[in-house]
């Protein structure tokens, strides 16, 4: 029966002069995500509502859950419409809306009309009062309440007539391409796609990073990444991902540096190596899934070390999550399933017994000194030898 | 490059083989239960490829029944057995350097109230007679064997348990698992006391997803897959035709040039061990202590461990260079998964996780032998700089 649905969408709405930029991205978004679905769709925005409508036969479960895939939505309204054919006929499809949607009639109900057609020869209040008389006396179980009703049945007279009542929710946030770009540092594990798709949700475009290092990790490992981006891909549409190889950047260090020190100057270079790439394609920060105190690494002296080697801002969206906060994420995006299986686990030798926890920085730049210009050398390699993975 | 020394996973398929299976599914895909001439066209493929098949193992076309596999020829022959004989006895003998498609079933048939005696194998992947003679009861009603052993090539002595069974208690019947054996060694079930022999085709440059269980006449099973009544009610479901005649038609290509290719697989192996033995910090696994060259042992798999190395690394590198083979164990830093076979016989711990398995076939090359020989001298030294530090 539900031929449309409209799109509710809420921080769009204060956007002021702007809004219409943020209703044109989410329209664009919504065109982008529903090419998923079957069947064909019309959408469009009129004054201050988007709808999408089907033309001809669709899926109704493909296609909500598509749309709550799109960030900028916050809610999902399955429409009926009708031609204006008269009060009459606009009473009959109400009476037969509610009758079909809710076969337990044991509830209280509100109708909210609203006239956006000023000729339509009722005004909104005589059409609320008298679509409610005819309820009251089809259902005699249903009962009106004004404040809290279970059902609030929406009518929308326009050049069509539009009917719904339920409200499905979607993620919130704002639609993708309206926050700039930013680089992720993906990795193959569980914390990397949340923090994409986090950051994403605030409207963001999403360009990712891997660093690759065979032997070391192997070709499942790199396609293990390549599926958690198609995953995150769902809602931040299509991710370029820029694989690096790794391994001689790695093995310098490791035969230069004091092991304890590996994981930080290798995170350093990572850094380095992600802002050169993040310059490159007009990102404006890096993501990255950290968390205070995680590992090692991940102290807060860690990751001031970590932070300097580079200028533009560092976003970690997880940094205050503990661990099952972005499982439960991860479960929620569909990464987790991914995310655990077991691929990347041989560049133990890179891992020391005892990492460092609280690293002086002092001499962290003393010893990455030591790497020299063959270093330099290694890092251009890398960056000539990206391999770019479009990833949809 | 392309050096495929995997084969003990799985192998290319002979192209004639795959010419032959593309003309049966275009043609002749008629389904051999049905009465008119396009089934009468498949069930004459079938007859023809038993006819084959039976002539390689010696045994009468009844014997043959057509499975998925290996792993469902041993599911079938291990739970058919159990059901079927159950009230003679509920003690069934393997090993404990079986495939899982054995210990994983003898598994489930201990859940369901049967005993399982696993016997132990020396430091050459090998059982011991006396232990299996010390094994068999009054109550045994099964015992399983593998006859190559998938990770590191050892032969067990197949004819001589056959014998020692049948002398112990004739009532016990004998399995044996061959998915690795079959096509590089002749195995005549009637000769060497074999009740039941799993087969896939898949090892041996057949098609994958077809295979056959050797069921001796005498044998009575259960079926564990009920549906059409098809190959005499004891694996229902229409036959794969193709498969089917795939798998004959490798398995007559391999028996007829055997002593030939066999020969010359052994030679390469005894080549190879060679080459191994030349590179500093390596150890080949499997062989008899008698016979350094590799003699007795399956021709075509060798098992080394690299001392330093993580077999993982090792795969990737070699990977890199072209060269494709398997690890002996799982490699995880978290959960650690060593080889069953390995330890069981009784391989120190740090060489579990550094050991690679390399499996001949038909296609290999000396060239290609040397080639990887002369790649691990090269890659190893490198490799072995970059072990974690302590």
């Amino acid at each position: 029966m539900f031929k449309a649905f409209l799109i509710k969408y809420a921080e769009i709405g204060v956007k002021g002069k702007n809004r219409h930029l943020f209703e044109d991205a989410l329209v664009h978004q919504i065109k982008v995500a529903l090419k998923r679905c079957e069947g064909k769709f019309f959408v469009h925005k009129t004054q201050g509502r988007i709808f999408v409508e089907a033309e001809g036969e669709f899926d109704f479960d493909e296609v909500v859950a598509c749309l709550k895939q799109v960030f900028g939505i916050s809610g999902i309204c399955p429409v009926v419409y009708a031609e204006d054919a008269g009060f009459e006929q606009l009473v009959k499809d109400v009476l037969s809306y509610v009758d079909k949607v809710y076969p337990d009639k044991n509830k209280t109900f509100k109708v909210n009309a609203r006239r956006a057609n000023k000729n339509y020869p009722k005004e909104s209040m005589e059409i609320n009062a008298d679509l409610g008389e005819a309820i009251l006396n089809t259902f005699p179980e249903m009962t009106v309440d004004v404040h809290e009703p279970d059902i609030l049945l929406s009518v929308e007279i326009r050049e069509k007539i539009y009917i719904y009542s339920e409200i499905i929710p979607g993620p919130g946030g704002m639609p993708v391409g309206t926050g700039g770009k930013a680089m992720l540092l993906l990795s193959g594990g569980i914390d990397s796609p949340v923090a994409g798709y986090m950051i994403a949700k605030r409207g963001v475009k999403i360009d990712a990073v891997y660093f690759h290092a065979p032997p070391y990790t192997s070709e499942r490992a790199k396609q293990k990444v390549v599926d958690l981006a198609r995953i995150v891909a769902k809602y931040t549409g299509p991710i370029y991902l820029h694989v690096v190889n790794f391994t001689d950047v790695q093995l310098h260090i490791y035969e230069t540096c004091p092991h304890e020190e590996l994981t930080i100057i290798m995170k350093r270079y990572m850094m380095r190596l992600a802002e050169k790439l993040a310059l490159d394609t007009e990102c404006l920060g890096l993501i990255t899934g950290e968390s205070i105190g995680q590992v090692a690494s991940q102290t807060m002296a860690s990751m001031a070390v970590i932070n300097e080697v580079c200028e533009l801002p560092v976003y970690r969206p997880l940094i205050g999550f503990d661990k099952q906060d972005i499982v439960d994420v991860a479960e929620k995006i569909g990464t987790y399933e991914t995310s655990i299986q077991p691929f990347e686990d041989c560049c133990t030798i890179f891992v020391a017994k005892h990492p460092v926890t609280k690293p002086n920085p002092k001499y962290i730049r003393r010893h990455e000194e030591k790497l020299g210009e063959k270093m330099e050398e290694l890092v251009n390699k890398a960056l000539e030898t990206v391999e770019l993975i479009v990833v949809e | 490059m392309e050096i495929y020394l995997d084969n003990s996973a799985t192998t290319q398929v002979f192209p004639e083989v795959a010419d032959e299976m593309t003309k049966i599914m275009c043609m002749q895909y008629g389904n051999p239960s049905s009465m008119h001439l396009k089934g009468l066209e498949a069930e004459q493929l079938l007859r023809k490829a038993k006819e084959t098949l039976a002539g390689i193992l010696k045994c009468t076309e009844k014997e043959l029944l057509f499975t998925s596999g290996g792993t469902e020829s041993d599911n079938l022959a291990l739970r058919g057995v159990a059901a079927a004989y159950q009230r003679r006895g509920k003690h069934i003998i393997t090993t404990m350097v079986e495939h899982p498609a054995i210990l994983q079933t003898t598994k489930y048939l201990e859940e369901q109230g049967f005993e399982v005696t696993y016997l132990p194998v020396d430091g050459s992947g090998r059982i011991r007679l006396e232990d299996l003679e010390a094994a068999i009861r009054e109550d045994t009603i099964l015992v399983s064997i593998m006859h190559t052993n998938n990770e590191v090539g050892a032969a067990q002595p197949i004819a001589e348990a056959g014998a020692l069974i049948k002398k112990l208690n004739p009532n016990t019947l004998f399995h044996v698992d061959a998915v690795q054996g079959f096509g590089k060694a002749k195995i005549l079930p009637k000769k060497m006391g074999i009740d039941l022999m799993s087969v896939s085709g898949h090892k041996i440059h057949g098609p994958k997803g077809i295979g056959f269980l050797y069921v001796g006449d005498k044998v009575r099973l259960k079926p564990i897959v009920f549906g059409g009544g098809q190959q005499n009610n004891l694996r229902s479901g229409t036959e794969n035709v193709p498969g089917i005649a795939g798998m004959a038609m490798a398995a007559k290509r391999l028996y007829e040039d055997y002593d030939v290719d066999v020969c010359r697989l052994a030679d390469y192996k005894a080549f190879f061990i060679a080459g191994i033995r030349e590179i500093e910090g390596t150890q080949v696994n499997g062989l008899l202590p008698e016979s350094p060259n590799g003699e007795g042992t399956a021709p075509h798999i060798v098992s080394v461990s690299f001392r330093g190395v993580r077999s993982e690394v090792l795969l990737h590198a070699l990977e890199e260079k072209g060269v494709y083979v398997s690890a002996g164990s799982a490699c995880s830093s978290h959960k650690p998964q060593p080889s069953a076979t390995l330890k069981a016989m009784g391989l120190p711990n740090d060489l579990l996780g550094s050991t690679i398995r390399f499996s001949f076939s038909v296609f290999t090359t000396r060239e290609e032998l040397e080639y990887t020989l002369t790649v691990l001298k090269e890659i190893l030294p490198v490799l072995r700089l970059y072990t974690r530090k302590r």
